[in-house]
């Protein structure tokens, strides 16, 4: 073999070296720019409202809004219902997550497919459920002959009842956040701790919490900005009662006093929007000064034995996850089957007419289902096809504009929804150059998925990237593979199984959600959530139960789909999924 | 045609300088071993040469042209330069079966299935991996995963194998296996071949020279016998070999290039380098001494006690300190006790100059 001459043979393409691949990287950043417009735009078109009247720039909205002993009366409620949830999310999501990733319980699967439920379901319907539950009215206390009296107040109208829902609600953001760094945790680092004498809390409080703070950390960032955003729980239970938290407050302006209080709702859309920039800022800040990189054989489980505790331990994960997710869900049930409102349910009297009736009476729940359906399979398809070359710029060519979008994306997301809902009405209610409006048609709510679920895309497709060993991308590149083939033939598959899970969770959130569409909808164009919140807002509380325990079969029956085919998919695919 | 030119190259990290002003010329077909301590500037210039990073200063030449030149706007892509490259952590892409993994290079070049096959079935056999053409990589041993990395390099025909510490994950024994594998890769393809380690006993084995680089620099440029008896500096001699470097003042010329050194009551006959028999004041001067030129023998002048004794298989290497404050290796044929006094000859040395100058 003349291996020695044919090793310098003549490469095809070295004397005009540079010209295709640096022009592909010259082309990426542009793709910031789409990012940029549908992330920031809509927001900075709402701040120019605030601060201009009639035209002017003028601090009058400003003024008269930060004034308001309302609007601080809603802050403090806010923050009150934010603070208090986190800490209920922190506590439970926390509690699963250490005993689920590092000790020997059994059925860990069940448990947590069973944990995610709850975030799956929309907030709404949480709030629909355990107000059903309990409360005077109650179907499945009256059935079993344990409700309160009438008249008596219901307990979840309340700061503290908001509180609890947004803290469960929640606690599979801390869950998940705080389980993938725990599998990350290799068996080594705790053996050598225990090999140094840590036993019990000092091995808890000294290596285990410290390793995981980053986790923990972020997961108390993601529940505190989500639970100040919820719409849905405050306005189902605090509404009635006459408790407002900011994205109340701006819903019920809207609502009462239509488009001439878009500039004082704009002051008050920032003032919230700059509390949860403020956490999130607080959480950047407190990851940047860590870097536990963790070090050695990831993947071996780690199992800590509880011994004679198991059982014990098994029993109240249970009984917290029958009282967060059965009961309730029975409550909607028993309402659900319920002839009429308020009449007592028994095995003699239960029927399936609401359901006839949504499915098969009213054409606008077909409808709903048809729309929430396109508009969540559209925006996670696209989104994916835009985070996998997103994600590739801000992890492997990070400069000051890629650092900059990475914290912008999180702007529409972690603002309110009614907030980017707003913001998208003012800037899409006439697009200024071509002169098309946007409004009342799905295209708005669409546009506004886009930017608010842009974030839950971007999020595992980066972390994949960023956990991939440079040295993957560059014996590609060695390999004589330009750009766009290294994102098509290496990044791609490798990413894939982290694309599919943000498309799941793109299309799981996007499919329920309410907070956005609450103010985007129109006649024809209703979404699930707007669905389920109008029916019960008219009082029709047995057709909005039935509504949603079809929404929440389907939830289930989407995620049991996911977890059987798990098996044949790329492992990380499924997100709560080991 | 392929010879490999670094000149004057300099890279820095924010403030921290981690190659400093390197000159190297590597010639067709040679095999050269980038060696030094961890953090010495070994990989980044490896990585300059691939193209991965780029120059502040200086010129990279491939067969005469240029690949990187800052100061005339020249960079090319690593993906236009045709260098295979073998990384630590083997770099296979898990995606793709062990063939397609191999056959990439050919891929991106749009070769025809017949040709990638067969080409690819000659690299595999090279590598002698044919039976594990469709695994997937994940299913192979580290060492089989790094023939396979190799083979990879192989197929695309590269103008230069760059080996970035390719058997650091390797257990012992297989290191010795794929050494032997990498230096036939070599003899059967004549391909140039650079190999960065932190291992001189992987670069002495396999490299026609070595570079040795410490803090940014090259300290040396030699074979690894001229790098073993011959080391130019103080860096370079303590550390190439299991040696002492002494520090001595009295040399006396003993025609050229020997001299006599005295080492307590001994006389030293030793080999020295051109600059330090220049060196006529005598200062900093140091005495390289090797273990295999040391013997202990009870007429020996040079008395010192054995501080230590460790058996190797077949002998045993004990640390004799003479003098108060200076210690030698020594191999013997039988065990000494700790504390005991034993007589030495010393027959070969080497002398050179100490000061940190300029490097050769």
């Amino acid at each position: 073999m003349q291996a020695a001459s044919r090793l310098r043979g003549f490469m095809p393409g070295f004397a005009s070296p540079t010209v295709g691949n640096r022009s592909l990287d010259r082309l990426l950043p542009w793709l910031l720019l789409p990012v940029f417009v549908i992330s920031i735009l809509p927001i900075a078109r709402l701040a120019i409202e605030g601060v201009f009247v009639g035209g002017v720039p003028s601090a009058d909205y400003i003024r008269d809004v930060l004034g308001s002993s309302t609007t601080w009366r809603a802050t403090a409620n806010s923050l009150y219902t934010a603070g208090l949830g986190t800490i209920i999310s922190l506590l439970i999501g926390g509690a699963f997550a250490f005993l689920v990733a590092l000790t020997d319980i059994r059925a860990k699967a069940v448990l947590v497919f069973c944990f995610m439920i709850p975030m799956m379901i929309p907030p709404q319907i949480t709030a629909l459920a355990w107000v059903q539950l309990t409360g005077p009215s109650s179907a499945l206390l009256n059935a079993l002959g344990m409700a309160p009296p009438m008249g008596s107040p219901q307990p979840f109208y309340s700061a503290e009842g908001i509180a609890l829902l947004l803290g469960i609600q929640h606690a599979s953001i801390v869950f998940l956040t705080l389980r993938a760094n725990l599998r990350m945790l290799p068996r080594e680092q705790i053996e050598a701790a225990r090999l140094a004498g840590a036993r019990g809390g000092r091995l808890w409080w000294q290596i285990i919490l410290p390793l995981t703070s980053p986790g923990l950390i972020a997961g108390t960032a993601m529940a505190f900005v989500t639970a100040l955003g919820n719409f849905g729980i405050p306005a189902m239970l605090g509404i009635p009662a006459n408790y407002s938290t900011l994205p109340t407050l701006i819903y019920q302006k809207l609502a009462g006093f239509g488009p001439s209080v878009l500039g004082e709702v704009s002051v008050l859309a920032m003032l919230i929007g700059t509390i949860a920039i403020l956490g999130v800022a607080v959480h950047h800040r407190l990851l940047g000064k860590r870097d536990y990189r963790l070090m050695g054989m990831v993947g071996r489980p780690l199992d800590i034995r509880l011994g004679a505790r198991r059982t014990l331990v098994e029993a109240v994960l249970w009984t917290v996850l029958i009282a967060i997710l059965v009961i309730p869900l029975m409550a909607l049930v028993a309402t659900a089957l319920v002839p009429a409102f308020g009449v007592k349910l028994s095995l003699a009297n239960y029927s399936f007419d609401a359901f006839y009736e949504v499915l098969f009476v009213q054409p606008s729940t077909i409808r709903a289902f048809h729309n929430s359906f396109m508009l969540s399979v559209g925006a996670a398809v696209t989104l994916v096809a835009v985070c996998l070359p997103l994600a590739y710029v801000i992890v492997r060519r990070p400069t000051r504009l890629t650092h900059m979008v990475n914290l912008l994306v999180e702007v529409p997301y972690a603002l309110p929804g009614v907030v980017l809902a707003i913001a998208c009405i003012l800037l899409f209610i006439r697009i200024p150059v071509i002169d098309v409006s946007l409004y009342g048609t799905l295209a708005i709510i669409f546009v506004a998925y886009l930017a608010r679920f842009l974030v839950i895309a971007l999020r595992p497709v980066m972390n994949s990237f960023s956990q991939l060993d440079p040295a993957l991308e560059e014996a590609a590149q060695a390999c004589g593979a330009g750009l766009g083939r290294r994102l098509r033939d290496i990044l791609l598959p490798l990413a894939a199984p982290s694309a599919a899970a943000g498309a799941l969770l793109v299309f799981l959130t996007a499919f329920n959600e309410l907070t956005v569409s609450a103010l985007l909808w129109s006649a024809g164009n209703e979404t699930l959530g707007v669905l389920i919140f109008n029916l019960d807002d008219s009082g029709d509380t047995v057709l909005a139960s039935a509504v949603a325990v079809l929404v929440v079969l389907v939830v289930i029956a989407l995620m049991s789909c996911f977890q059987l085919a798990s098996r044949r998919l790329p492992k990380g695919v499924v997100p709560w999924q080991t | 045609m392929a010879d490999i030119n670094l000149s004057r190259i300099t890279k820095s990290f924010g403030d921290y300088r981690a190659v400093n002003q390197v000159s190297l010329d590597i010639h067709d077909g040679e095999f050269v071993a980038l060696l030094g301590p961890s953090g010495c500037g070994k990989t980044t210039l490896l990585r300059l040469l691939a193209g991965f990073e780029e120059p502040d200063q200086g010129v990279i030449a491939l067969g005469g042209q240029a690949v990187a030149d800052p100061a005339n706007g020249v960079m090319i892509n690593p993906e236009a330069r045709n260098l295979g490259i073998v990384f630590q952590s083997y770099a296979l892409w898990p995606h793709m079966s062990v063939a397609r993994n191999v056959g990439y290079p050919l891929e991106v070049r749009g070769l025809g299935r017949a040709e990638r096959d067969a080409k690819i079935a000659e690299a595999l056999s090279i590598v002698a991996l044919e039976p594990y053409a469709d695994r997937s990589p994940t299913e192979l041993s580290g060492g089989q995963r790094q023939r396979v990395a190799l083979a990879r390099c192989l197929v695309m025909e590269p103008r230069a194998v760059l080996l970035d510490e390719p058997l650091a994950n390797l257990d012992v024994h297989l290191r010795e296996t794929m050494q032997q594998a990498f230096l036939d890769f070599h003899r059967r393809t004549g391909a140039t071949m650079i190999y960065v380690t932190h291992d001189q006993a992987e670069a002495m084995a396999m490299a026609d020279r070595i570079a040795v680089m410490d803090k940014g620099r090259i300290r040396q440029v030699a074979a690894p016998e001229t790098l073993y008896r011959e080391p130019a500096d103080h860096m370079v001699a303590g550390f190439v070999g299991a040696g002492a470097v002494l520090p001595i003042g009295d040399v006396s010329m003993r025609g050229t290039g020997r001299c006599s050194v005295r080492l307590g009551e001994a006389a030293i006959h030793a080999r020295i380098c051109h600059k330090a028999a220049n060196n006529s004041d005598g200062q900093d001067l140091g005495l390289c001494l090797r273990p295999e030129d040391v013997w202990v023998d009870e007429a020996g002048t040079l008395r010192g006690s054995v501080e230590d004794c460790v058996y190797l298989g077949g002998r045993f290497r004990l640390q004799v300190r003479v003098d108060s404050d200076q210690i030698l290796p020594v191999y013997a044929t039988r065990r000494a006790r700790i504390g005991e006094t034993v007589g030495l000859v010393i027959s070969d040395g080497w002398v050179f100059d100490r000061s940190e100058g300029e490097a050769a």
